[in-house]
């Protein structure tokens, strides 16, 4: 290839880049959809480029390989005793005890910085054991969707499924995201001491996935089984959302269920357990 | 650049010298030395358009009304991280185009250090001395991986919360100190009121500012030691072959600058990625189906669904399930990898330095080792697309996570035993590649070793050169054209015997 040819090909390349850039400029000038501006920016960048690998390897044709020498191996053993000399070698005496008491010093401002991050933690603080084993339901706290209404037994049909928060609750707050769920109240086996923690044949069961926490997002009306979409935990409602198949090693904890005055659903207590995964501190 | 100028810069300076070195300092060629290169390019790209995003992007967890043009978010109450980018995306001129090449890019920069870091490892040039730069290449692949975890969950999405409901439920599983830990992060029960502000800070400052200062030191490193380059002629341990500075590999290196940046743009501007307007605002209460991870935490996931159903109750602790393949599966993982150089030194016995890549064969064992643990990590990605295969297969998922289960255990073996066995192979009939490998060279164990040299030096002379002065540096660092034949001639050159 001539001299001159190995030259023309970048220049093009070179020209059409300058032609996509306008294009890309022409393009949001005009406030045309995205894909054109993605197309016009990436092709100015492709065509550049392009051009540089032809120019590149026009000039790895014309040019031998070359070769650069590398020092391997240590630094001549005398050169580098003087280097150590140079650097522990101290114009004072007792340099070895004002290099440890430095040392301690700044061992010391690193442990107190690290005290603001005490900061961090919610205020008022205490300990998140405590705070990680309960929620916001308690006795008699009455029941909302997510919209604030309050709901009856009547609201939920059998085979449905609604989620409900504690009255007045941020509902942006995972914990107390809770399952009401209706099904045939014969159908239901549950301990005994559960046993009129239900209404109607509606039961309560926390929202999140005992595996990582995940919100339990699908019910299958006829099997009566929660899926996680996550890591794809079954947990039987029937049976008190005990985990059937999947990496959930315990139940959802239940909510025990009551009715306010008004008729309106409200919680008799909280949950039977921690919600949401388990951590080292938790007791079921 | 004006003559004028550079003998003026020169008067105050004094760099002519120094540069004229610099120019012709040698790198050699290979299409997989680009790979740490388009790493490097994409974080560059990861941090011009980071930066443009960051002049729309609202940091906050705090509710306010949506007012993009987007008409089914109209009149809704979201978090103004979320607000904004919907509104970036939709109603900013040009931003989804830079949010999606943002995007693209992360996935890009954290592929090529995955493939960079495989590189290294097959041809064995996490070897004395490079044992350093092995390290600080780890930890960029560590940090990396958590950054473009961090900006994923910025837009406050329904698919990213329920990640980071996930990663909380994880930093809770870290033993003892999980709980205080996971409040010091998220400032309180999930998810807390500060996530977003708290992610931001990391995401835009802290954690680049961290990948920034270790890509300098991994690349002062390189240079300090000069490239690895592959055997062949003339190419020994005390020396590099390859091609100039100035001007041919400066001008390759920036058409790869110039390839990667069209590919990004490309893709952000043809290719939808992570339309957090389908997905919907974060409510903790609600969860999409599938919810499926990016890839590169994606293992993580796979391992968590195909993680046995155990919890164990030992002095007074509870060791949560989530433990094992959330938090030690990743914490032995990147111990493995941060040791392999020393774990690799007690397989192979081999403590010499090496300048010249090894071939894989050379070492079957670590072939072996390599390629189980890619199908482990492989399977375990598979295994993060579960519904996938359920949906295709028409089997309950139960079974397809039995299969998975006894895949994960099992397969490594199998393609690390099958890996082993072609290394050999090749290592003993010196055939080009595994596909050049006949039937008879799978089974014969004893045919003359003889090895395909990488044609570089089309003519030749006698021997190569000594150093002429190593001391002098100019001379020494400023590059010669290689015209000699190579000292050895034949097999592969030993050079640590």
């Amino acid at each position: 290839m001539s001299s001159r040819g190995s030259a023309s090909a970048p220049v093009v390349c070179f020209a059409l880049g300058t032609l996509s850039a306008i294009g890309f400029a022409v393009s949001y000038g005009f406030d045309l959809s995205t894909p054109y501006l993605g197309l016009t920016s990436g092709l100015a960048f492709a065509f550049i480029a392009l051009g540089l690998a032809l120019w590149a390897s026009s000039i790895d044709k014309a040019e031998p390989e070359y070769v650069e020498e590398r020092e391997v191996g240590p630094t001549p053993s005398s050169e580098f005793e003087a280097f150590h000399r140079a650097l522990t070698t101290s114009p004072i005496p007792r340099a070895r005890l004002l290099w440890s008491m430095l040392g301690v010093s700044f061992g010391a401002v690193g442990l107190a910085a690290l005290f603001p991050l005490r900061s961090l933690f919610p205020n008022p603080g205490g300990s998140p054991d405590k705070l990680l084993a309960t929620t916001a339901w308690h006795k008699g706290r009455l029941m909302t969707t997510e919209e604030g209404i309050y709901i009856r037994p009547d609201d939920l049909e059998t085979g449905s499924v609604m989620t409900a928060f504690p009255e007045g609750y941020d509902t942006r707050i995972a914990e107390a995201a809770t399952l009401l769920i209706r099904v045939q109240p014969d159908e239901l086996v549950l301990p005994p001491s559960r046993q009129d923690w239900v209404v109607d044949g509606i039961v309560a069961y926390s929202k999140l996935c005992t595996h990582a926490g995940c919100p339990v997002g699908l019910y299958a009306q006829e099997s009566h089984l929660l899926l996680c979409p996550c890591h794809h935990s079954i947990f039987d409602v029937l049976r008190g959302a005990q985990p059937v198949e999947g990496p959930a090693a315990h139940p959802l904890p239940q909510l025990p269920l009551g009715v306010s005055e008004n008729g309106f659903l409200m919680a008799e207590g909280d949950f039977s357990g921690p919600v949401g995964a388990a951590w080292w501190g938790y007791e079921s | 650049m004006g003559r004028r100028a550079l003998r003026k810069a020169d008067d105050r300076l004094g760099y002519a010298s120094i540069a004229r070195t610099a120019l012709g300092k040698i790198f050699p060629d290979h299409w997989s030395f680009m790979l740490g290169e388009i790493a490097l390019y994409s974080f560059l790209i990861l941090v011009v358009t980071g930066v443009y995003l960051t002049f729309f992007f609202e940091a906050s967890s705090a509710l306010r009304p949506y007012t993009g043009s987007y008409a089914p978010l109209h009149g809704r109450e979201a978090s103004g991280a979320f607000a904004s980018t919907v509104e970036l995306s939709w109603d900013i001129r040009g931003g989804l185009l830079i949010r999606q090449a943002h995007h693209w890019a992360a996935h890009i920069f954290i592929g090529s250090i995955v493939l960079h870091l495989c590189r290294i490892f097959f041809t064995g040039m996490f070897r004395k001395p490079r044992e350093l730069n092995w390290v600080i290449g780890v930890a960029l692949l560590a940090l990396g991986i958590f950054n473009a975890f961090a900006g994923y969950s910025l837009p406050d999405d329904l698919l990213s919360g329920t990640g980071l409901h996930i990663f909380y439920s994880t930093v809770e599983a870290v033993p003892i100190v999980g709980s205080w830990l996971t409040f010091l992060i998220f400032g309180g029960e999930f998810p807390g009121r500060f996530i977003i502000e708290r992610l931001y800070p990391l995401h835009i400052f802290v954690l680049p500012a961290v990948i920034a200062m270790l890509i300098t030191a991994h690349m002062g490193i390189l240079i300090r030691q000069k490239h690895s380059h592959f055997p062949g002629p003339g190419r020994r341990d005390s020396n590099v072959v390859g091609s100039r500075v100035w001007p041919a590999y400066a001008l390759r290196s920036l058409a790869l600058l110039c390839a990667v940046t069209a590919v990004t743009f490309l893709a952000g501007g043809l290719a939808q990625i992570n339309p957090v307007w389908v997905w919907g605002d974060f409510r903790s209460s609600t969860i999409l189906s599938p919810s499926v991870a990016d890839w590169y935490i994606a293992w993580v996931e796979g391992a968590l669904r195909l993680f046995p159903p155990i919890e164990l109750h030992l002095l007074g602790f509870t060791v949560p399930n989530q433990f094992w393949p959330a938090v030690l599966l990743p914490g032995l993982t990147f111990a493995a990898l941060w040791a392999w150089p020393w774990i690799d030194r007690r397989i192979t016995g081999d403590r010499g330095t090496h300048h010249l890549t090894g071939r894989p064969r050379e070492e079957p064992m670590r072939v072996a080792i390599g390629v189980a643990a890619l199908t482990f990590y492989g399977v375990l990605l598979i295994a993060s697309g579960e519904e996938l295969l359920v949906e295709w297969s028409r089997w309950p998922i139960g079974t397809i996570r039995a299969i998975l289960r006894t895949a994960v255990l099992s397969l490594p073996f199998l393609t690390g035993a099958i890996a082993w066995w072609i290394a050999r192979r090749l290592r003993d009939t010196g055939a080009e590649g595994a596909l050049s490998l006949s039937a008879s060279q799978l089974l014969v164990s004893h045919v003359a070793r003889q090895t395909a040299e990488p044609t570089a030096v089309e003519d030749g002379a006698v021997t190569v050169t000594e150093v002429d002065a190593v001391s002098d540096l100019e001379k020494a660092s400023a590059g010669r054209p290689l015209t000699e034949e190579p000292a050895w001639i034949g097999p592969t050159p030993e050079e640590e015997g």
